[in-house]
């Protein structure tokens, strides 16, 4: 890999240990993967945040760290509300833990705004054709397919490196030989909603880390495209997809001659399926907000909230920032009696832990709560998430 | 007979792998040698070093002060952060040798400063045993066998 001198000047130590450290990984990562160079990222997105992921292990790293994050740098969903824990159920000691990580990343200049959803937050993190170093699965996924930005799957360390240095090895979906369609998938129903999180469950599972292509009947809104790109984030390895006459184009993009057709009877079945762990229970939590939501999101559920209670408790995930903007759809939601949390979500918080079964209506979050919680799931559209008592 | 007569003296002769630099720095230790790979999360306990995965070829063995030779990493991300407490508490192998490096353990390697080399030529699972003496040179991507 060619580095420049400040570079080289960087991974002998010039610049102090903690960068020194920061462009060894860079540069062992790109000599892994073959990257020619480094090259600037416009932002990092930081995973590692919930100290139920990262543990005393993770958090000693990050507290021994000294330096300042050269590029915008934004923070993971963390274990809790910052704010709220107690409301959700988390410890006391969890919740020091936690803050204590929190203020690591605070020290190194790293904004400790906790979302899967940095887009919603600041349109300046990521634009058509940018380099970033992302983490997180479904931003990550949303970053290179609906942006069209460009980013690796980066690990928590590889990610806070580059926010260090301000570069990434240049590899991977930076390259445009990388983001061409691998497996095409023709949809033979309309969808809506939480149908893309079905979907995205199918498709992940068939097309582990190639990148898959759609053709679609419907023409989906960002937010279905988000729900689509995390559940193929979690059934598979996928870090972009296209849709065709959808997401914008970069680079060369035919439909593959492999594809596979998908029918209204499999996704119905996704629905059908429960967790797959037979955990014999009936959901005892509403868990929405995995990608965390958006204003039109929570709007929704403000809309079918309306003049009732929830049959069950009712959790509704979506960043601090969102919230903060919407206080009167907030207002709307929480004089139902459902909860609007944030900085976190059901599947990095422990207070998920206590329940029996979960039900949501993100495929993402339905693969992951069972093996992360070892708390049952079930997928469904919101109307029925966030229906009364009544309307069985 | 004559083969394996062939193949000891071909051991005896290999004395230096040449391999690729991974995390740097000098080490020397006890090989401990294992055809499957290793996720540090869950599959060693930080407080001992001791491989705890249940069935795993290393079940019962600690890696402190280890040559530690594997194939490669797998499982979850947090074993990089795993490797930084097996460090901190001690109970680090000396250096790593894998037959392909994968990022978990790379990033873990280096920010514990603990050696690594990988493709080792000849293979070094194939020819270090458990219980060799062994120095890994992270820097230079070389490895000794004492």
């Amino acid at each position: 890999m060619h580095l420049t001198q400040e570079e080289e000047s960087v991974l002998e130590g010039d610049s102090g240990p903690t960068l020194k450290k920061a462009m060894e990984i860079l540069t062992t990562l790109g000599d892994i993967y073959g990257a020619d160079s480094l090259i600037p990222v416009k932002s990092a997105q930081i995973a590692g945040v919930s100290y139920k992921t990262i543990g005393d292990a993770g958090l000693e790293w990050i507290s021994d760290l000294e330096g300042t994050v050269v590029v915008p740098s934004i923070l993971n969903p963390a274990g809790m509300d910052l704010e709220r824990w107690q409301e959700m159920g988390v410890d006391a000691k969890f919740a020091s833990k936690q803050a204590s990580i929190i203020e690591a990343y605070r020290r190194l200049g790293v904004r400790c705004e906790c979302t899967c959803t940095p887009y919603y937050i600041d349109k300046e993190l990521a634009a058509f054709g940018d380099h970033l170093a992302w983490s997180e699965s479904s931003a990550i996924s949303y970053a290179n397919s609906v942006i069209g930005a460009r980013t690796n799957r980066e690990g928590g360390p590889s990610a806070l490196s580059a926010a260090l240095i301000g570069k990434t090895a240049n590899y991977g979906y930076h390259l445009d030989e990388n983001r061409i369609p691998t497996i095409g998938f023709e949809v033979d129903c309309k969808l809506k909603g939480a149908d893309y999180g079905a979907l995205g469950c199918l498709a992940g599972a068939q097309a582990g880390s190639g990148v898959p292509m759609f053709r679609l009947r419907s023409k989906p809104y960002d937010t279905e495209l988000k729900a689509l790109g995390a559940a193929m984030a979690a059934s598979g390895a996928v870090a972009l997809y296209h849709v065709e006459g959808v997401t914008p184009k970069s680079g060369h993009q035919e439909f593959p001659d492999e594809t596979i057709i998908i029918e209204r009877r499999q996704i119905d079945d996704v629905f059908d399926e429960g967790c797959g762990k037979e955990c014999g229970n009936e959901p005892d939590l509403v868990a929405l907000g995995c990608p965390h939501y958006s204003a039109s999101e929570l709007e929704e559920a403000a809309r079918l909230l309306e003049d009732h209670t929830p049959a069950k408790e009712v959790w509704i995930c979506t960043s601090r920032r969102v919230r903060d903007a919407n206080p009167g759809l907030v207002r709307r939601i929480e004089d139902s009696g459902a909860k609007v949390f944030v900085d976190t979500c059901m599947v990095v918080s422990p207070a998920t832990d206590r329940f029996g079964c979960v039900l949501t209506d993100s495929g993402k979050a339905f693969k992951y709560v069972p093996n992360l919680c070892g708390v049952g799931a079930r997928i469904a559209h919101i109307n029925e998430c966030l229906a009364g008592e009544d309307s069985d | 007979m004559h083969t394996l007569t062939n193949a000891w003296q071909e051991r005896i002769a290999i004395r230096t792998l040449k391999g690729r630099p991974i995390s740097r720095g000098q080490a020397e230790g006890e090989a401990l040698v294992t055809n499957q790979s290793i996720s540090f999360l869950g599959s060693i306990d930080p407080d001992t070093g001791v491989v705890v995965e249940k069935g795993h070829e290393l079940e019962g063995k600690d890696v402190t002060g280890k040559v530690l030779v594997f194939p490669s990493g797998k499982g979850s991300t947090v074993g990089s952060y795993v490797m930084y407490q097996l460090k901190k508490n001690g109970t680090a192998p000396a250096a790593v040798i894998n037959r392909s490096a994968e990022p978990i353990v790379a990033v873990g390697a280096i920010i514990s400063d603990i050696p690594m080399v990988d493709s080792t030529e000849p293979d070094a699972i194939d020819t270090i045993r458990t219980g060799d003496r062994v120095r890994v040179d992270g820097t230079r991507g070389a490895v000794d066998i004492l």
